[in-house]
């Protein structure tokens, strides 16, 4: 792959038609940056993104890349790893799209570890309708459909990925792009399934989870002694709810990707002209 | 002496049944003799009555019939549940030392065989063997050579070792014994063998196998009866050649898969029953709109809702033909027989890329448990052809530049069908997505790129109908004035009515539909006959509203799909040209 890739080669011609401010510029800058960052180019990438504000991404880069149906960006992007893991597969989408709709989807896309990167934009508010509470929204969080407030716990995505037996998992934050950049760009290098969520604000309907907030609140942990390698270390950290982290919080370095395990290495897209040569031999399996 | 032999196993499931009957079934075609199966099944694990039934003949046999010649039965209630195909002459072997069956009746002119199946499986060397011993009677009572049944035993057991294999091989000469000792019966059947070899394989196998022929590379799916068996055919085989399958976590996840690998430029497939499809159906407007080629099997079983799981039933047409919000291209093709599972499979992944659509092959519960043997050549994998339609290499894909060098995914052709660059080519990076998009495959709302794509998209389903061949399979006598049309599985069974309806004295055309959308336009023969009849496996008749829908000449159509509403000056205008054109001045308002 060529080293002279711009994280601009990865932009489309395509404006972006996200509200000004919104933290979902941040994310798909870092994005861009990590791809090109990480020796890849667009015809090698493919993005999938799912339905949401977050999941116009799909849009507005340039590579290979699949917009879907709301809550299935992850199947796509399995299907796709599998079928030519030569490629780099990259998928994106809301924090409703992965962790509501979608949440079956992520645990087993947790568990199966397929080698691929997984960017959740996290704004804890299902911005695309218009401001209806998340499944990453506060439980006193007010909106036209919780007036009172949701009543429930919110999902905490970290702790679920590392029930699920995630390899990797961080924390970014779409306005520190440095360090945003250099977690997408450790997730894509992670052997196996690397999931950033990406706190990614909404600056139209939602009033609480603010730049300024995140600003205030997250700890990175590279300013700690954080030993990301340690289970009980991250362990701690993600099931820590008076704090907010910004970092790796879980890497298992001994990580095997599924299809790595399973042996699937091929592009599956070269077959021949004919039936496979020995073809009659499935035949004459049934005698 | 009759020309076929109508089989049967039955019993609790769990008993083995199914492996039971799949033994006898092979040593009849190792014998070169013609094997049709059924089953009769609850879908519980362990408990309620199973059976495996099959009718061999040395010519074809592509039906089941009522009536039963020789019956094992490990439980009292097989005898009850089989009364009616029982008849005057019909053996039954049981073994009348089993507690619960020693006081067993049945009915009146069938010969009993009471063979203490267990005490001799012990004797072979394990109770484990009683139905084996079961085998080893009916060989007897059908005078078939056992050396056959040996055959299908080795081929059963042997991977479980030499000392299992003649266990087996020894129970079953202590039932033919037991009943050569015992029993001087009145019956003689004879089941001939022939030089013939055959394969015998169901409809599950078959598609598995045709995905495999057609170069299927990736499979996704999620467990489900009638359809589970495509899945295991294909895990353990599909590897060999590169490929791979993967259970998902669910049916939404099987289909986005599959569609993922599609757009990676595999071959790909999910297989599923009704309530699959149920979960499956918001992603295939996905498919038809990103223009990604995928086959998606349903094996139907009985429905609505999760129904008669293991019972037949051709009730999903009407969602085939329509499911999906907004209108989604796509083709319906459905196999007629075992051995067509396997072509139609291997047509419909090429019909897959050839137009870069959703296909749907559709099959049933029938279909999908029948064991049927073909003669190898059946299978001819010289006959297969791959066509990957417009795929574009690096080299090509210029030629599919705008001019700001974008590659055009959904360039609106003459044909309608565009330019598809797999991922990793050179240049011929795009987008795709699910929202209405224009040729480069961003979102738009323009009404003319809107209007551009919907075209285009119908424009292959037409291009199709031009290119391909939808044609019928037909039967019977084509100068009767019955017309019996039906669709899928029905083919086999309506093929032997023909016979018994001529010996009733009526002649029947019978004409077979293996394609549901596009299909073959039948209002010729339908004007040709005085009665038809439409014949299929629901309740309201779903194909025959369909070929009443398509004799039907009255409607002219007005329509707007430009995402904008009706105006009512507008709306007067077309309604008016629609008017005048159907007064015969058509080419004036077209000239305008
Ligand atoms: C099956 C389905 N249900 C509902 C919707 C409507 N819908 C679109 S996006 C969305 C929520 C998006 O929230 P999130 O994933 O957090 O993305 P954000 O807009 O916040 O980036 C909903 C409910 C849909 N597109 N599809
Ligand atoms: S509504 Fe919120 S999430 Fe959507 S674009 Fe605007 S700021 Fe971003
Ligand atoms: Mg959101």
């Amino acid at each position: 792959m060529s080293s002279d890739v711009r994280f601009t080669d990865f932009k489309s011609d395509k404006q972006p038609t996200w509200c000004p401010g919104c933290g979902d510029f941040g994310t798909m800058n870092g994005m861009m940056k990590a791809l090109a960052e990480t020796g890849n180019d667009p015809d090698n990438t493919f993005v999938v993104a799912g339905i949401g504000c977050s999941g116009k991404i799909g849009t507005y880069m340039h590579s290979y890349a699949l917009h879907g149906v709301h809550g299935r960006a992850l199947p796509v992007g399995i299907g796709i790893k599998l079928a030519n893991p030569d490629l780099e597969v990259m998928v994106a989408g809301g924090d409703g799209d992965g962790f509501s709709i979608g949440a079956g989807h992520f645990v087993h896309a947790v568990r199966r570890n397929v080698d691929m990167s997984y960017v959740v934009m996290d704004n804890r508010i299902y911005g695309l309708t218009k401001g209806q509470f998340s499944p990453t929204s506060r439980e006193d969080f007010e909106t036209a459909t919780s007036p009172d407030g949701t009543d429930m716990p919110p999902v905490n995505p970290l702790a679920l990925a590392y029930a699920a037996g995630a390899t990797f998992i961080a924390q970014s934050f779409s306005s520190d792009s440095q360090r945003h950049t250099e977690l997408v760009k450790e997730a894509i290098e992670h052997d196996g399934f690397g999931f950033v969520n990406c706190y990614s604000p909404c600056v139209t309907f939602n009033d609480v989870d603010t730049y300024d907030y995140f600003r205030d609140s997250l700890v990175d942990l590279a300013e700690t002694d954080h030993e990301s390698t340690d289970p009980a270390d991250a362990k701690g950290k993600i099931l820590e709810g008076d704090k907010e982290y910004m970092g790796v919080l879980y890497r298992d370095e001994d990580s095997v990707p599924w299809n790595e395990r399973q042996g699937i290495d091929e592009d599956m897209s070269d077959i021949p002209d004919d039936a496979p040569e020995d073809a009659m031999d499935l035949v004459r399996e049934f005698y | 002496m009759p020309e076929d032999l109508n089989w049967a196993i039955g019993g609790e499931a769990g008993d083995g049944i199914d492996s039971t009957g799949k033994i006898f079934a092979q040593a009849l075609s190792r014998a070169g003799r013609h094997v049709f199966t059924s089953k009769d099944f609850a879908s519980r694990i362990r408990g309620g009555y199973t059976a495996y039934k099959i009718r061999t003949s040395v010519d074809r046999v592509e039906s089941v019939v009522d009536r039963l010649d020789i019956l094992i039965a490990l439980t009292e209630r097989t005898i009850h549940e089989n009364e009616a195909e029982l008849h005057e002459g019909s053996v039954i072997i049981y073994d009348g030392e089993r507690s619960t069956m020693q006081d067993v009746e049945v009915p009146e002119g069938t010969h009993a065989l009471t063979v203490p199946l267990k005490r001799l499986a012990e004797e072979a060397g394990g109770a484990i063997m009683r139905n084996v011993v079961a085998l080893g009677a009916a060989c007897q009572v059908a005078n078939f050579p056992i050396e056959n049944l040996d055959e299908a035993l080795a081929k059963r057991f042997s991977g479980k070792g030499e000392a299992i294999v003649e266990n087996n091989e020894k129970a079953a000469r202590l039932g033919q014994e037991y009943v050569a000792e015992n029993y001087d019966l009145p019956v003689d059947y004879d089941l001939e063998t022939t030089d013939e070899d055959y394969v015998l394989l169901n409809g599950d196998e078959a598609i598995g196998m045709g995905a495999i022929a057609a170069g299927c590379r990736f499979y996704a799916g999620y467990p489900i009866t009638p359809a589970t068996d495509v899945m295991e055919y294909l895990t353990g085989r599909i590897g060999d050649y590169g490929g791979a399958v993967v259970q998902a976590e669910d049916e939404l996840s099987a289909v986005n898969m599959a569609l993922g690998a599609a757009r990676a430029g595999a071959r790909s497939m999910t297989a599923t029953s009704g309530p699959g499809i149920d979960l499956m159906t918001e992603t295939f407007g996905l498919v038809a709109t990103t223009e990604t080629p995928l086959v998606i099997c349903d094996v139907m079983r009985s429905g609505p809702s999760t129904g008669m799981p293991t019972k037949q039933e051709q009730g999903d047409l009407d969602m085939l033909l329509y499911g999906g919000h907004g209108e989604i291209p796509r083709f319906v093709v459905a196999p007629t027989t075992v051995s067509e599972c396997f072509w139609k499979a291997v047509e419909a992944f090429n019909l897959a890329e050839q137009y870069q659509t959703p296909v749907f092959l559709v099959s049933d519960l029938s279909l999908a448990v029948t064991e049927q043997t073909f003669p190898p050549e059946t299978f001819d994998m010289d006959e297969v052809e791959i066509d990957r339609g417009k795929v574009v290499d690096e080299d090509e894909v210029d030629s599919w530049l705008d001019e700001q060098g974008r590659f055009q995914p959904h360039f609106p052709t003459a044909d309608g069908v565009s330019p598809r660059a797999f991922p990793g080519t050179a240049d011929g990076a795009h987008m795709t997505t699910g929202l209405e998009h224009d040729a480069l495959g961003r979102r738009t709302e323009e009404e003319e790129v809107r209007v551009e794509q919907v075209d285009k998209r119908n424009r292959k389903v037409e291009t199709a109908r031009e290119e391909e061949e939808w044609d019928y399979r037909e039967f019977g006598d084509p100068g009767a004035d019955t017309l019996v049309v039906s669709w899928g599985s029905n083919e086999g069974a309506m093929r032997e009515a023909l016979g018994f309806l001529e010996e009733r004295g009526h002649d029947v055309r019978f004409i077979s539909v293996p394609y549901l959308f596009p299909r073959p336009d039948l209002s010729e023969e339908v004007a040709a006959a005085e009665d038809v009849i439409v014949v299929e496996c629901n309740a309201t008749g779903q194909f025959a509203d369909v070929l009443e829908h398509d004799v039907l000449e009255r409607v002219q159509r007005v329509n707007k799909y430009t995402g904008v509403r009706y105006k009512a000056d507008e709306l007067a205008a077309e309604v008016a040209a629609a008017i005048t054109g159907d007064a015969g001045d058509t080419q004036e308002v077209e000239a305008k």
